[in-house]
């Protein structure tokens, strides 16, 4: 399972508490997912980067960051969504922060059900806070897909599932053919070295039972 | 009417240039008449592929701001007289290509030629997406390695978004196209399968072209390999894409591993 580091402010101090609690448990972060919680904070896209950088030259693996603009990340991170109005298809930020990569549609929508029924990319993020969605067809090594309820996926998930944005426990993952790279439910994770090897390439689903990330597959 | 083909990838290297010209030469040895612009500002390759680099005066960047008429900067062919070139200049800033000025250019260059193949510089920035902006058609050129794969995707999902076809609510044709295809590699899963490829990025196949010395050769030579060895099996594949592109329904030859081949010989002949 994830573990979520939540860091004051100022930074400086944070970081050498977490230093010294490494060094008196040599090994802690090793390999363990983490989830970083900023939505406490009020922060400056530099500091974000700043404090992403400082993780990663301590080897700390952060796989999401909570709380801050999602445009802020780069693709190798989970902007882990809180809730919003209209769902979106939305491109992750190229590196240069130049515009011309977006892609943006807005599909406005009443329903509680987003069906997308084309691939989603490398690089694509289907956003859908209100509810489900149902993907008919594979979602990518490097996209993502994120609902406030549950997922249904049609075809292989190699990237991201996110179900229960907004901490909804009973939200579901369901998908033809898994190869996820991360299925998360209400903040809960697994990662690829998590998930056993004989669930991979079944079809799956995936649900909470009290705090623990349940797998099986589908018979 | 004129077809605009947008050959892209993603990744650098893969043999998106090598592609242009070949498909660009096949399709002229057929007898249409075929344009292949370069968009790769600052790193033109294409005229070299074409074996035209000493003949380059105006390019596409002239003719964008007005110093040049299209007439001027296009090269045809010396063995081909229906394949032109229109050259990328290597000495321009990028940002000399604009958006408005690209769009007459190919407006112009539709109402010359049957087809019109626009060879895509690698990654995903602005040079990209101008060189996919007008087209019908999109070969996407694909190693079958993850990472050429996974580039691919990505640009898969901006041809639906970015093209102006996308965007006035239509769809744009893609097609996928394996290149340096390694089967012997393969059959040792060092690459990827054909059929992974296809799994992964479920777009219909127009060709495998083999890793072969004969595109070297020919790249060398500047002469495509079609021209310069139109019974390799590279030229073959090539050949067999283009009549793909036309509409034409060929079947597929997926190049097979050499030493099945020997094996099975070898073994009928000890028997
Ligand atoms: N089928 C093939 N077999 C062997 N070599 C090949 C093949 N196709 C391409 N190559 C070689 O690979 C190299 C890269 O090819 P090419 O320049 O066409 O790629 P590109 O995608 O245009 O690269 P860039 O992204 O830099 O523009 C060249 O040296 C070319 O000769
Ligand atoms: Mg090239």
């Amino acid at each position: 399972m994830a573990f979520v580091l939540a860091p004051d402010i100022p930074f400086d101090d944070w970081l050498s508490e977490l230093d010294a609690q490494s060094k008196r448990s040599p090994g802690f972060f090793t390999g363990r997912p983490v989830i970083l919680d900023l939505s406490r904070l009020t922060l400056a896209k530099p500091d974000v980067a700043g404090l992403l950088a400082q993780l990663q030259a301590r080897s700390i693996r952060i796989i999401g960051v909570e709380g801050v603009d999602p445009c802020w990340l780069g693709p190798g991170l989970a902007p882990i969504p809180r809730s919003g109005g209209t769902a979106s298809v939305i491109e992750f930020p190229k590196d240069d922060g130049a515009p011309e990569g977006d892609i943006t549609t807005n599909t406005e929508t009443d329903e509680t059900n987003l069906l997308i029924d084309w691939p989603v990319r490398s690089g694509q993020c289907v956003s859908f806070p209100q509810g489900d969605i149902t993907i008919v067809g594979s979602v990518a090594s490097g996209a993502e897909v994120v609902a406030g309820g549950s997922i249904h996926i049609y075809g292989t998930l190699r990237g991201r599932a996110i179900a229960g944005s907004g901490g909804d426990k009973r939200a579901r993952i369901f998908c033809r053919n898994l190869e996820a790279e991360l299925l998360a439910i209400a903040g809960l994770y697994r990662t690829v070295e998590e998930i056993e090897p004989h669930l991979r390439g079944q079809p799956i689903q995936a649900w909470l039972d009290g705090n623990v990330l349940m797998m099986s597959t589908q018979d | 009417m004129a077809k605009v083909i947008v050959v892209t990838s993603g990744k650098g290297g893969v043999g998106k240039t090598t592609t242009t010209a070949t498909l660009g030469a096949a399709l002229a040895q057929t007898g249409q008449n075929v344009a292949v612009v370069d968009f790769d500002v600052g790193l033109r390759n294409l005229d070299l592929m074409m074996g035209a680099e000493r003949r380059v005066v105006y390019d596409l960047i002239n003719v964008i701001n007005g110093s040049a008429k299209l007439p001027q900067a296009l090269i045809r062919d010396k063995r081909l007289e229906t394949l032109h070139l229109l050259p990328a200049s290597q000495t321009r800033d990028k940002s000399a290509l604009t958006e408005k000025g690209v769009a007459r250019v190919m407006k112009e260059l539709e109402e010359q030629f049957d087809w019109i193949i626009c060879d895509s510089p690698a990654g995903i920035e602005r040079g990209a997406i101008l060189a996919m902006r007008h087209a019908d058609i999109a070969v996407i050129v694909t190693n079958p390695e993850i990472s050429s794969v996974r580039d691919s995707d990505r640009i898969i999902g901006m041809l639906d978004a970015k093209t102006q076809k996308a965007e006035d609510g239509g769809d744009i044709e893609k097609h996928l196209l394996i290149s340096r295809y390694d089967p012997a590699r393969s059959a040792r899963n060092e690459m990827l399968s054909i059929d992974d490829v296809l799994d992964i990025l479920s777009v219909p196949l127009i060709g495998v072209i083999p890793e072969s010395e004969e595109v070297l050769r020919a790249s060398n030579l500047g002469s495509p390999v079609t021209m310069s060895n139109p019974d390799s099996a590279p030229a073959r594949a090539y050949f067999d894409a283009a009549r793909r592109l036309t509409g034409e329904s060929v079947p597929m030859s997926i190049p097979e591993e050499r030493r099945n081949l020997f094996g099975k010989l070898f073994g009928r002949r000890a028997a």
